[in-house]
């Protein structure tokens, strides 16, 4: 058992990381609305779908053009990954606008309700218009980084196996690191990300420090909507095929991240993103290993959703909960 | 046009939905004065803070600034025009430094020199703020707190200061190195609109004070006057 486990383990860890930035950059949507609004955004994961929809129609309209074979992939990706996350980005920032905040005063519950009905909305808006254009709701696209990678992880550690994988992977793991990267900066190390952690902390005395709160929320809706939609192009890239309903698992798998990070913490959501994404692939590589063929692969998402229970029960503040002593 | 005053509330109603917090409040402030509005819990001291910088509305009256028509400025306009407000309770943010605490403070403010010879001055007044420039706002001490608010004000360069019980829960010997800054703020130029429900110290430093209760003013006069008013000394003296 243990050696098909450290033999699986090189694999594993490409799988477990690649799927796990894109948990981390969809749950810092999830976060960074929470840690302004303490609103859950169940809409996000349909902006993530979103992204994977306009995403497609840009490579399908550069492919038609015949675009797509005049230039290198990585531009035509560059482009389409550009152009679905300012769109995205608008659409999350005019969803705040016309669904939220009329509710701002409004008892939480129906600010959630709200927001599982915009994800239905957006579901059926996608799918209406993809069964409109293509004739079926089940899209694909044409595969941009298709190239195989053998990654000889075996001359490491003769235990090992080797690591297989396409090279859409690579795009992923970098693309996704990186904006976890600019966004740690951005809310770190700039103005703008410093108003909006400020009105995460005390909306109404940043308002006192000439903050336009209102606009600080929307520029948090533009940022985390846009990631979600790049995130939903890295998933149209690596997968080919999608569909209006992508989103929801993901989004609460993501979601999940984000309630393991600490919900509002955002770099807590990375770690948060992280773990889950090795877990799941953990499981789908060891399952039917561990338990005799009792449990295969498929059982693989039910690990995300036993940590949310499980953190919500035991550590509800999630791995690094805000722990901040605040004197009043 | 008669002389204006640098702050000026004619009349003014402020509701939390339908309690009336403010029943009509007139009241002003001259250029370099520092006036008190003393008053005991619930009087309507903060709402009168609150309605002035914008965070509540009022429903009637008016808020003049220099003469100019603010009765409808959103809070995050009011620190624009001059008027800084050190809330109630200090509100530092707690998870920003020390540092990003006053730099907030300037956030309209785009050229960093200015930014930079602000702090210094606040330096001045606060040395304690510039050793502790990375420590999280929400570690440091209630007085250092206190310090840090006011500091923070102070990086909006404001003309008017607005203080919301700046002396809760402090040990006497730092309200006393507050009400000092205070007093030399004004002497610099600022006028002042001080909140307290310290009454003693702050008619002690206060050129004219107002007396608040459940939402009107039911007293007004020079500082020292008031000190000496019988009614005063049985509320608020006592
Ligand atoms: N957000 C609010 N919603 C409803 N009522 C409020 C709100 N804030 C204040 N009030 C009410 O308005 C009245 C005035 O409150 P305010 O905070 O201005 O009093 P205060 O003089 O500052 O008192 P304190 O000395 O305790 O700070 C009180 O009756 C209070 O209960
Ligand atoms: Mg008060």
């Amino acid at each position: 058992m243990l050696a098909h486990i450290i033999q699986t383990l090189p694999q594993v860890i490409v799988d477990g990381l690649t799927l796990g930035v894109v948990y981390a950059v969809v749950a810092i949507g999830y976060t960074m609305v929470y840690g302004i609004l303490e609103l859950i955004n169940f809409a996000h994961g349909e902006i993530f779908m979103s992204g994977a929809f306009i995403g497609t129609t840009v490579l399908l309209i550069l492919s038609s053009v015949g675009f797509l074979s005049s230039v290198p992939a990585i531009l035509a990706f560059i482009i389409i990954i550009v152009i679905a996350s300012i769109a995205t980005g608008f659409l999350g920032m005019g969803i705040e606008r016309v669904a939220y905040r009329p509710l701002r005063n409004a008892p939480k519950l129906i600010t959630l309700i709200t927001a599982i009905g915009v994800s239905f909305l957006l579901q059926d808006i996608v799918r209406f218009i993809a069964e409109l254009k293509t004739g079926n709701y089940i899209v694909s696209a044409p595969s941009l980084f298709n190239e195989k990678i053998h990654l000889k992880t075996s001359s490491i550690l003769p235990q090992f196996g080797d690591a297989l994988f396409k090279s859409s992977f690579l795009v992923v793991l970098i693309v996704a690191i990186i904006m976890l990267i600019v966004l740690d900066f951005f809310v770190n190390r700039t103005k703008w990300g410093m108003a909006m952690r400020a009105v995460a902390q005390d909306r109404e005395t940043a308002s006192l420090m000439s903050i336009n709160v209102n606009k600080v929320i929307s520029v948090t809706f533009f940022v985390g909507s846009a990631l979600g939609g790049a995130t939903g192009v890295l998933f149209m890239v690596q997968y080919g095929s999608i569909d209006p309903y992508i989103g929801f698992i993901l989004g609460i798998k993501a979601f999940t991240a984000a309630v393991l990070g600490g919900i509002g913490n955002i770099r807590g959501a990375m770690v948060g993103g992280l773990l889950i994404g090795l877990l799941e692939m953990f499981a789908a590589a060891n399952l039917s290993t561990i338990t005799h063929g009792a449990f295969g692969a498929e059982y693989k998402d039910i690990f995300a959703f036993a940590i949310l229970i499980a953190v919500l029960i035991f550590k509800p503040e999630g791995l690094f909960g805000k722990a901040v002593v605040e004197k009043v | 046009m008669g002389s204006t005053h640098v702050l000026e509330l004619k009349n003014v109603e402020t509701y939390y939905g339908k309690i009336q917090a403010l029943k009509g409040i007139d009241l002003y402030v001259d250029k370099g004065e520092i006036v008190t509005l003393i008053g005991s819990n619930g009087a309507g001291k903060s709402t009168t803070l609150k309605t002035i910088s914008g965070q509540v509305k009022s429903k009637n009256g008016s808020i003049h600034y220099n003469g100019d028509d603010i009765t409808s400025l959103p809070a995050h306009k009011t620190s624009l025009v001059g008027i800084a407000h050190v809330p109630e309770g200090r509100r530092i943010f707690p998870r920003l430094s020390v540092k990003e605490n006053l730099l907030i403070g300037a956030f309209s403010i785009k050229d960093k020199k200015v930014i930079e010879s602000r702090m210094k001055r606040v330096f001045e007044y606060f040395p304690r703020l510039k050793e502790r420039l990375d420590q999280k706002g929400g570690t440091m001490s209630g007085g250092e707190q206190q310090m840090l608010a006011i500091g923070r004000a102070l990086m909006m360069k404001p003309d008017v200061l607005m203080l919301d019980e700046p002396s809760m829960g402090l040990a006497p010997i730092i309200v006393e190195q507050i009400f000092d800054i205070i007093k030399e703020l004004n002497n610099q130029g600022m006028s002042i609109l001080l909140v307290e429900q310290n009454a003693y110290q702050a008619l002690h430093i206060a050129d004219r004070g107002y007396v608040i209760q459940t939402g009107q003013i039911v007293l007004e006069g020079v500082g020292t006057e008031l000190m000496t008013n019988r009614q005063i000394q049985e509320a608020y003296l006592a």
